[in-house]
């Protein structure tokens, strides 16, 4: 009887513990999300919204500015992540070698992008990537390039600055992850290795990356998230517009547009913010799959 | 720090066997490895650099890449103070980082104990749940929680800003997990001596779990300082703009002047900076905890 009552105080207390953040994510989170959901099968302007069906999603099909949009997200996502997960790993294993004299400042040095906020580091890369500014001098004192490049207004180039300033501020993020879960691998299986003559790029290969997997799969999805969700960067560096024409415009900043400064289109906005719900979905279980079958193999 | 002491103990054996040919590659290697290393914290190190000097250097000079101080720091800051509101601007930022760093850390602190502490499996599904969520970028939220907001008249608040954000599904995660290493036998005794469950989560738990709480700290005041695009929703007029949003608008301009931009940027990145170098040594820790 009291153990009874117990167990159910402990019950009780377990629920009150989770309340306070249950209710405001089910208020500012699960509500919004369902709401969206809904929205985004709706037609009309502004708030005069009605029943559409998948009018919306016909839209999409046809929306030339939106498949641009798709496109360049993707860009950005298949280019970026694997460099910055690549070398955030490569940097972190360099980083790991206990004899390695000044591992602290390095590893302080690399990480310190992070602290930089989005706005603020890519109005230093705006400045840096300036037709007469210090990268194009630097290029062309190194002889690497004969004329200053157009970074912003060029297509092609407006794309390397955005992939260029990502890779910079989140390179360290990840490594981080990566050094922590180095640090909690047993280096006497290293020394083992190290004896039977397993070479280092072996060790690293067949040591490193598969016990790192678990944490190479939750850094790739994040990133993923993070990649499809670009905004920041985009709308500062290009004023709003994702210009030069469309050359740089993601999906957010084309969600934001469409609500905030087109003609308010509700409905539209929110199925295709419903795109990139799909898309990290679709993308997440790649991932896993990928992961999990190399597992087993 | 311990990493020299071990650098210089492992450093003797290879000095000692450095007449061997194999360890000439090794050291081809390792000198490799310094370089690259050189090179990455270079660039990493390199664009804070490019930021004060550019305090000190009129905006012409900024465009054409002087990199080396000059003697513009005084005009800029001038143009900066006459053009922006800072207290203002600095009240509002310090206002909703601080306030909404401590909320989330209370409200998501005490959900990650209670997940790990209380288990049961209705909780497990909604933990599960949860996590699912987390993949869901906000622009699929965005849109319907403004409408919320402008029908609760909370339009241009800080309770607007705030308080969507405090339940953070990331650092609920964050918690559980570092809760897994805290030890049952410190609660099992607190409940002998007669401690209610709140008690032991405030006079036991949180002073154990320093380390995490200050790894917490550093990643919410950053992301809550440095928050942008639903500022950017909220927050409409001049007043009541974050110094992110003042910066961003800074740089928009069509013809922007860089020396007072990177003046602000400054101004907008010291906080973060400071925040990381006073708890640095106690994130490491924390994340190694979070990891295990």
């Amino acid at each position: 009887m009291a153990q009874a009552r117990l167990a159910r105080r402990e019950h009780l207390t377990g629920w009150a513990f989770i309340a306070p953040a249950l209710i405001l994510l089910g208020l500012f989170m699960i509500y919004p999300i369902i709401w969206s959901l809904w929205m985004s099968f709706q037609v009309g302007k502004g708030m005069n919204l009605s029943f559409g069906g998948f009018a919306n999603i016909e839209r999409l099909t046809k929306d030339p500015v939106f498949l641009r949009a798709l496109g360049n997200t993707f860009t950005f996502f298949i280019v970026q992540v694997p460099i910055m997960i690549v070398l955030a790993l490569l940097l972190a294993v360099a980083l790991n070698d206990a004899t390695l004299r000044f591992r602290g400042l390095f590893r302080t040095a690399i990480f310190l992008p992070c602290v930089c906020s989005l706005i603020a580091y890519s109005t230093l890369f705006k400045s840096m990537f300036a037709n007469d500014g210090v990268v194009n001098q630097a290029l062309m004192a190194l002889h690497i390039i004969g004329a200053p490049i157009a970074w912003f207004s060029d297509p092609f180039w407006a794309k390397v600055v955005i992939i260029l300033a990502i890779t910079w501020r989140w390179t360290g993020y990840n490594m981080i992850f990566y050094l922590a879960a180095l640090q909690n691998i047993d280096r006497s299986i290293y020394e083992a290795a190290r004896i039977d003559g397993v070479p280092a790029w072996a060790r690293f290969r067949y040591l490193t990356i598969p016990m790192l997997k678990p944490v190479i799969l939750f850094t790739t999805v994040i990133s993923t998230i993070g990649t499809l969700q670009l905004f920041d960067e985009v709308y500062n560096f290009t004023a709003g517009n994702g210009g030069p024409s469309d050359s740089t415009l993601t999906l957010s900043l084309y969600i934001y547009n469409l609500t905030f400064k087109f003609m308010p289109s509700f409905g539209y906005s929110a199925t295709v913010s419903w795109v990139i719900v799909v898309v990290v979905g679709i993308l997440s279980l790649i991932q896993f799959l990928i992961a999990r079958d190399r597992r087993s193999s | 720090m311990t990493d020299t002491t071990m650098a210089s103990a492992a450093a003797k054996p290879v000095a000692r066997t450095s007449i061997l040919p194999g360890n000439f590659w090794g050291l081809v290697r390792r000198s490799i490895v310094y370089l690259l290393l050189s090179i990455a914290a270079f660039i990493s190190v390199f664009p804070f650099f490019w930021m004060i000097v550019g305090t000190t250097n009129t905006s012409a000079d900024i465009i054409k890449g002087k990199a080396s101080f000059g003697g513009a720091f005084m005009q800029n800051a001038t143009t900066f103070f006459t053009q922006v509101d800072a207290l203002r601007v600095f009240w509002n930022s310090a206002f909703i980082a601080v306030v909404g760093t401590v909320l989330t850390l209370a409200i998501s602190s005490l959900a990650g104990y209670g997940f790990e502490m209380f288990r049961s499996r209705v909780r497990e599904r909604i933990f599960g749940l949860l996590l699912l969520l987390l993949s869901i970028p906000f622009a699929a939220m965005m849109v319907p929680l403004f409408v919320m907001i402008a029908q609760a008249k909370l339009v241009n608040t800080y309770v607007a800003v705030i308080v969507p954000t405090v339940a953070s599904i990331f650092i609920i995660f964050y918690f559980r997990q570092a809760t897994k290493a805290f030890p049952s036998e410190l609660r099992d005794a607190a409940k002998i001596d007669g401690l209610k469950e709140w008690q032991i989560f405030l006079y036991v738990y949180m002073p154990v779990m320093r380390s995490t709480y200050a790894a917490a700290t550093i990643i919410v005041f950053m992301a809550n300082w440095n928050n942008y695009l639903w500022p950017l929703i909220v927050l409409q007029t001049a007043e009541n703009k974050t110094i992110t949003l003042i910066v961003s608008a800074l740089t928009s301009a069509y013809v922007p002047d860089y020396g007072m931009t990177l003046f602000a940027t400054v101004l907008a990145t010291l906080p973060t900076l400071i925040i990381f170098f006073l708890l640095q040594r106690r994130f490491v820790e924390g994340m190694l905890g979070a990891v295990k």
